[in-house]
């Protein structure tokens, strides 16, 4: 089967502008990215602030042109110095991080799932209506919130609605740039959920990108960790996490905390013994 | 006598739809030289609670306690200068967003020096001494050099460590971080709370640690309180909580860490019932 995603010697510069006190230079975000991943799969990226993830989901979602690299989409080149293509953009969609500032607030839930059929196809306004219901439902929200305003949801309701936009033009793959980590534990845990069964119900594609392990080993069937803008380890989770190969990432797994009982006994005794040497 | 000493603590906030209780009957005690958590997910009113101790609530909240005590002495009925004299010297607080927290304006050095002129009386090469000196202690390289540094020419987890170094700077008996490593990466977070549980051993101070994430509660409490809107769930020393957690939203809140997630469905907090629990937590 062909990937739905391939990406090769992917590079991404950013030239940050000098002025009368600093000289211009140029900041390597992403250098040479190289994956393929197969449809139903979910790619975990991780990473720390500033290793350059984000940049990388800004390019495979074609929001950035790369600096240099290519992207293939279900098997085609993608090349978006001229615009991006209809046809592509319904491809790719994307869930950021913060429900709060990724919905418009003057905009109705319904407008909200509606606008990207109405952008991008040629359907009509009740066929489309009669989607977002069905959408609506699918991830767990009902019908009668179509008339209603961001501010009347919670924060994970609303990360339930921008899965729902994103899914609406049945992309290739989905995006999710750390989807979960601005909601709490038990909305978390609703939303992998959701996640997973939507993934279930229509062999969906993700990039997961997140810096939180445990979530990673939850979700993820590959994982690949990003340090200062290059991959420093790619494999299947269990490799990942059974043997990690790179000091970076095992330096991640030493310093992700330990919730386990063994771990906690471990500490209050090493705690224990140092009370009593001091004393 | 426990250091810190609430009892039947109520803070209300007057809105628009009428009085609501952020935080709604709770005790909390902890004595010199402990780590207590007190973990909650948002609007379990875990920072309100602590704010209120601080005297740091907007003019909208009344603040009723049967007792409010530190060291025995009633901090309700103090005068506001009495109360001063105890906050940010002997009680010291940092918060979630360290760049945030620091004065863009002024030098880091400015900002230490103020804390020691302040409460100490220290000034000139006296403060300037003290301040290298616990610039060093949360491990700030060059502390000497770092004194002249803006926030901003900092990272966030130095800015973090300057926030810790005013908190101690008058070497507090009680310091209140409010989820001090949310901002943060792994890693960094791993300094930052081995620096916290380093400085609470070194220096006998109490700790309060409030957080959301299970894995910092393991880590750092010796006891834990678990809130939930406004009311204590459990209250537990940190091997019972996880090894035989009581209440259900407990275990609720454990089975939702994706690392016990058993099969491939994680339990959600909906699935538990516990809200009857809400009423018999008082």
């Amino acid at each position: 089967m062909s990937p739905v995603l391939e990406v090769s010697n992917l590079t991404r510069d950013y030239h940050v502008g000098g002025s009368l006190f600093r000289r211009a230079h140029t900041v390597h975000a992403v250098k040479g990215v190289s994956f393929s991943l197969e449809k139903g799969r979910t790619l975990a990226v991780v990473g720390e602030s500033g290793c350059g993830k984000s940049t990388l989901a800004r390019m495979v979602t074609l929001i950035d042109p790369p600096t240099s690299g290519d992207i293939l989409i279900d098997g085609e080149k993608v090349d978006i110095t001229h615009g991006v293509p209809k046809q592509l953009r319904r491809k790719v969609q994307i869930v950021f991080q913060n429900p709060y500032g990724s919905l418009n607030p003057r905009q109705k839930i319904g407008d909200v799932l509606t606008e990207p059929l109405l952008l991008n196809t040629d359907m009509p306004a009740a066929q489309r209506r009669e989607r977002a219901y069905e959408m609506l439902v699918k991830v767990g929200l009902e019908p009668e919130h179509f008339n209603r305003y961001p501010h009347m949801f919670s924060g994970g309701q609303r990360q339930r609605i921008a899965i729902a936009r994103a899914l609406m033009l049945n992309p290739s793959f989905l995006v999710l740039d750390e989807p979960v980590s601005a909601l709490d534990l038990s909305v978390q845990a609703q939303i992998l959920n959701l996640l997973a069964d939507l993934q279930d119900e229509f062999e969906l594609t993700y990039v997961f990108i997140s810096h939180d392990l445990s979530v990673v080993r939850y979700i993820a069937d590959e994982v690949m960790v990003m340090y200062f803008g290059e991959v420093v380890e790619h494999g299947s989770r269990d490799a990942v996490f059974g043997d990690p190969q790179h000091d970076y990432t095992k330096t991640l797994f030493t310093a992700t905390p330990r919730a386990d009982v063994e771990s906690i006994r471990a500490r209050l005794a090493r705690k224990a013994q140092l009370a009593e040497v001091s004393a | 006598m426990p250091l810190l000493d609430i009892r039947n603590l109520t803070v209300a906030f007057d809105t628009s739809i009428g009085l609501f209780k952020a935080v709604d009957g709770i005790d909390i005690s902890v004595d010199a030289r402990e780590v207590l958590a007190i973990v909650g997910e948002s609007g379990s009113g875990k920072s309100v609670a602590m704010l209120a101790v601080m005297g740091l609530l907007p003019a909208t909240a009344t603040v009723t306690a049967d007792a409010m005590t530190f060291e025995g002495r009633d901090l309700l009925a103090m005068s506001p200068g009495e109360r001063r004299a105890i906050i940010g010297k002997d009680i010291a607080m940092i918060f979630q967003e360290p760049v945030a927290s620091l004065n863009p304006c002024f030098t880091v050095g400015f900002q230490i020096e103020e804390v020691l002129r302040e409460h100490l009386g220290l000034t000139g090469r006296a403060s300037r001494q003290r301040a290298i000196e616990l610039l060093t202690d949360v491990g700030i390289p060059d502390p000497a050099e770092r004194l002249g540094a803006y926030p901003h020419q900092m990272s966030g987890g130095q800015c973090q460590r300057v926030m810790i170094a005013i908190a101690i700077a008058c070497n507090p008996k009680l310091l209140i971080a409010d989820e001090p490593t949310t901002a943060l990466d792994v890693t960094i977070q791993k300094q930052i709370l081995d620096l916290l549980v380093r400085l609470q051993a070194e220096h006998g101070m109490a700790l309060i640690m409030i957080t959301h994430d299970m894995g910092v509660v393991a880590e750092t409490a010796d006891r834990v309180i678990v809130q939930y809107k406004g009311h204590k769930m459990e209250e537990a020393d940190v091997l019972s909580l996880f090894e035989r957690p009581k209440s259900r939203y407990t275990k609720a809140l454990l089975a939702a860490l994706p690392e016990n997630a058993v099969g491939d469905r994680l339990p959600t907090v909906g699935d538990f019932r516990f809200e009857d629990e809400l009423g018999g937590a008082r």
